[in-house]
């Protein structure tokens, strides 16, 4: 299995800490390449590109009972993290990920991603993932990241540790207090917010 | 006027002069401070780094986690400072991220040579590693203390566990350790504040575990986070965000716990940015006089003097420190006349193990978030166990629900697939190694003349590595998990062993001025005194004449406190 496999079901263990279940979510974390500190300096994103990852984001984590995506700003976030976080090549990723939906929504329905409707988004957004996932399948250690995978961990790390998602999708407490190894749990109960 | 000169020379001297100087502000100088302050010395402590106050400078240990701009993730900026631990494989804790990346050491001002590969993780400010660190303790046993004896490695350990047993049970008592009692031989039992809960699955692996394996035990990790209050202290409050400092004074640190202490005597002067070049040796007595010291801010030289001088620089740095004192007398630095001096470094096996999937218990979860987990104490060659290799291991992990960042592989996107990551997941389990690594002469640490840090000193090089005890252990370690696991019922499991692996990304550095019955094969003698040095102690992680499976830090403590204790009887007695 590859490392991150290894670390992408259980929680970190570091000198006998358990270190956060969700610390994983590869976000930030470095593919095993070289990066410069100015790649971030050298992208920018417009008001129209966040707007545009707030929709993607929004048709990933759609608002239902709780706000989605868009209410948590993920769309700002994404470009704050591909800027800071991601080595030069995750960026590119990334930026051709942003063509590219574009260009598959022009494909299948004649419209920009952002002129399709809620449906035709989802429709081709989860197309996109089936086949992120058969690509992964078959990935190898150092193959880069599908653009899909990136846009989706970002999406998922910005709307659940943001303070809608921490606190409206999932249960946040700050300061537990104690522990309580076992307790009754109820289908429909929240998910604690940090590990 | 000459007269006037050797006045204010003598005024200086007498400004600079203390009864103890101690070397480091991490675990085990703290404690050295602690306990001679309290006995009644005026003791100097010196950190090469920045001051790093209690709470105040915990700056990131509130926020919620929204509050962080990038949610925790290290920064290409933050990485690029410090190279050596954002390395892919070094990051496996995730202890180089967004909020304490600054609480390591600056890579580009403080180099070292890596002969062979070697991740060090160094922390220059305040309190050291006291802040950053794992919290497990336990203690060494019999078994740990006659293996070299029995092994014929190395050397013998000058001491026995029931000489160390009541300075376990001293600096449990004020560090605070949580921790199950389990009549273990090989694991003794100390002086704990009540054990944190296993949760229902940890539970019930444990009962299939110690039920179908003769000899084998999962426990509750034992932990300096306080279940109970203790004086002047705030109980763990269960954030599980010990690294960032705790703003309860929940776990033990310098800063929380031996500080304070020291402080409260009146006789504590702390000073920071004091890089101690070397030990400034008078060898007509034969000991040391003090410490000469370059301010890191201004690079200007002191002197300080004192009757004893305590080494706690961290076991690698304390090595430093004699290898570049008295090389007018010993050409390799103080303590090297035995030729042991920054040899036989040694570390704990780490980044290796296994994990998989527990059916059911969909009904139970858990609450608080535990900064401990469960231990699996070492089995490997004791009771009449044979391996084909020497010593042991143990395993350090946790069983939880798995959270909104697990792949739901039939609801890709939607409302749907959010509404299924607001409840948690399935149960996983996973544990890491934690073994031991013998002491080899080979393994070494040296001084690299050619290259020099930001103040011009010269920096350390690093040639260790693991052999083939060490490559043997390792395949048995993820082995003899994946048995256990299957015997526990727990299904899907995969595992890992890290070619990157290497000596020093345990962060359990040892070694290197060990401890001996003999100055010709040893460093120091049984109280820690630099054989050509008797007052100077040393009771850093470099003292370990082995490394045995446990996590070494509590060792380090009470250590500390019995040399502090010895010291301060025979100063008192003259004979120092």
């Amino acid at each position: 299995m590859n490392r991150r496999e290894a670390l992408s079901t259980v929680a970190l263990i570091l000198g006998g800490t358990i270190v956060g279940a969700n610390a994983f979510l590869e976000g930030c974390t470095p593919a095993d390449k070289k990066t410069t500190p100015e790649a971030g300096g050298a992208i920018t994103f417009s008001n129209d590109d966040i707007a545009y990852l707030d929709e993607i984001a929004e048709t990933i984590i759609p608002a239902t009972s709780t706000p989605g995506a868009k209410a948590a700003k993920v769309g700002t976030f994404m470009t704050v993290m591909v800027k800071d976080c991601y080595t030069d090549d995750d960026q590119k990723t990334f930026m051709n990920g942003m063509k590219q939906i574009n260009e598959e929504s022009k494909k299948k329905f004649n419209k920009t991603f952002m002129e399709a409707d809620a449906k035709q988004r989802t429709e081709l957004l989860t197309e996109l993932d089936k086949q992120t996932r058969q690509s992964m399948a078959n990935e190898k250690p150092g193959d880069p990241k599908p653009y899909f995978r990136l846009m989706k961990e970002l999406t998922l790390l910005g709307y659940f540790t943001s303070e809608v998602g921490a606190t409206q999708a999932l249960r946040y407490v700050a300061v537990p207090g104690r522990y309580e190894g076992c307790i009754p749990y109820k289908k429909g109960d929240k998910a604690w917010a940090t590990a | 006027m000459p007269q006037d000169t050797l006045h204010t020379n003598n005024k200086a001297a007498a400004q600079n002069t203390y009864d103890a100087i101690v070397i480091g502000s991490g675990i085990s100088g703290g404690w050295a401070a602690k306990e001679l302050t309290e006995k009644g010395l005026k003791t100097l402590m010196l950190e090469r780094g920045r001051p790093f106050e209690h709470v105040k400078d915990y700056v990131s240990a509130s926020k919620n986690p929204w509050e962080f701009e990038h949610r925790g993730r290290a920064t290409q900026e933050q990485k690029h400072k410090r190279p050596i631990i954002s390395r892919p494989w070094a990051m496996y804790g995730t202890a180089a991220n967004e909020p304490i990346m600054d609480y390591w050491a600056n890579e580009e001002d403080c180099p070292y040579v890596e002969v062979k590969p070697f991740t060090w993780w160094r922390s220059y400010q305040m309190g050291g590693r006291s802040i950053l660190w794992g919290r497990q303790s336990y203690r060494l046993s019999d078994f740990d203390f006659e293996a070299n004896a029995k092994d014929g490695i190395a050397v013998d350990w000058p001491i026995r566990y029931k000489e160390i047993a009541p300075w376990y049970d001293y600096v449990e008592k004020f560090a605070g350790i949580s921790g199950s009692r389990n009549g273990l031989q090989h694991l003794p039992d100390g002086n704990y504040l009540p054990p944190m809960d296993l949760n229902c699955v940890e539970k019930d692996v444990a009962a299939r575990i110690n039920s179908q394996f003769k000899n084998r035990h999962m426990i509750i990790g034992r932990t300096a986070n306080l279940t109970a209050e203790i004086p002047n202290r705030t109980k763990c409050q269960f954030r599980n965000r010990c690294w960032e400092g705790c703003p309860f004074g929940g776990y033990f640190s310098t800063q929380s716990s031996t500080l304070p202490a020291a402080e409260k005597t009146g006789r504590l002067t702390v000073r920071p940015y004091s890089i101690v070049t070397k030990i400034i040796y008078d060898k007509d007595s034969k000991k040391a006089k003090g410490v000469e010291v370059l301010d890191a801010e201004t690079n200007k030289t002191y002197e300080y003097y004192s009757k004893i001088v305590f080494v706690n620089a961290s076991a690698l740095n304390s090595a430093w420190v004699l290898m570049n004192s008295a090389t007018d007398i010993w050409p390799e630095g103080l303590g090297s006349s035995s030729g042991e001096l920054g040899h036989n470094v040694m570390d704990h096996h780490y980044m290796l193990g296994a994990q998989g999937v527990v059916e059911g218990y969909e009904d139970k979860y858990y609450y608080g978030r535990r900064a401990n987990g469960f231990y699996i104490t070492r089995f490997a060659n004791l009771y009449g166990d044979k391996r084909n290799f020497l010593r042991g291991y143990g395993y350090q992990g946790g069983a939880s629900r798995q959270g909104w960042s697990r792949d739901v592989a039939e609801l890709s996107i939607g409302a749907d697939f959010k509404e299924a990551l607001t409840e948690p997941g399935g149960w996983t389990i996973g544990a890491t190694g934690f073994g031991e690594i013998l002491p080899y002469h080979e393994n070494k640490i040296s001084l690299d003349k050619n290259k020099k840090d930001k103040w011009g000193l010269p920096v350390l090089a690093m040639d260790a590595e693991l052999k083939q005890n060490e490559l043997e252990m390792r395949k048995d370690i993820v082995k003899e998990l994946v048995a256990m696991f299957e015997a526990a019922g727990v299904k899907q499991i995969t595992t890992w062993d890290d070619k990157n692996y290497a000596i020093g990304q345990g962060i359990h550095e040892m070694g290197t001025a060990r401890m001996g019955k003999d100055p010709k094969t040893s460093v120091l003698n049984k109280w820690n005194q630099v054989w050509d040095a008797k007052n100077v102690f040393l009771t850093d992680g470099a003292f370990m004449t082995s490394a045995a499976c446990q996590n070494p830090s509590l060792t380090y403590m009470a250590m500390t406190a019995r040399a502090a204790d010895y010291a301060v009887n025979e100063l008192k007695k003259g004979t120092l």
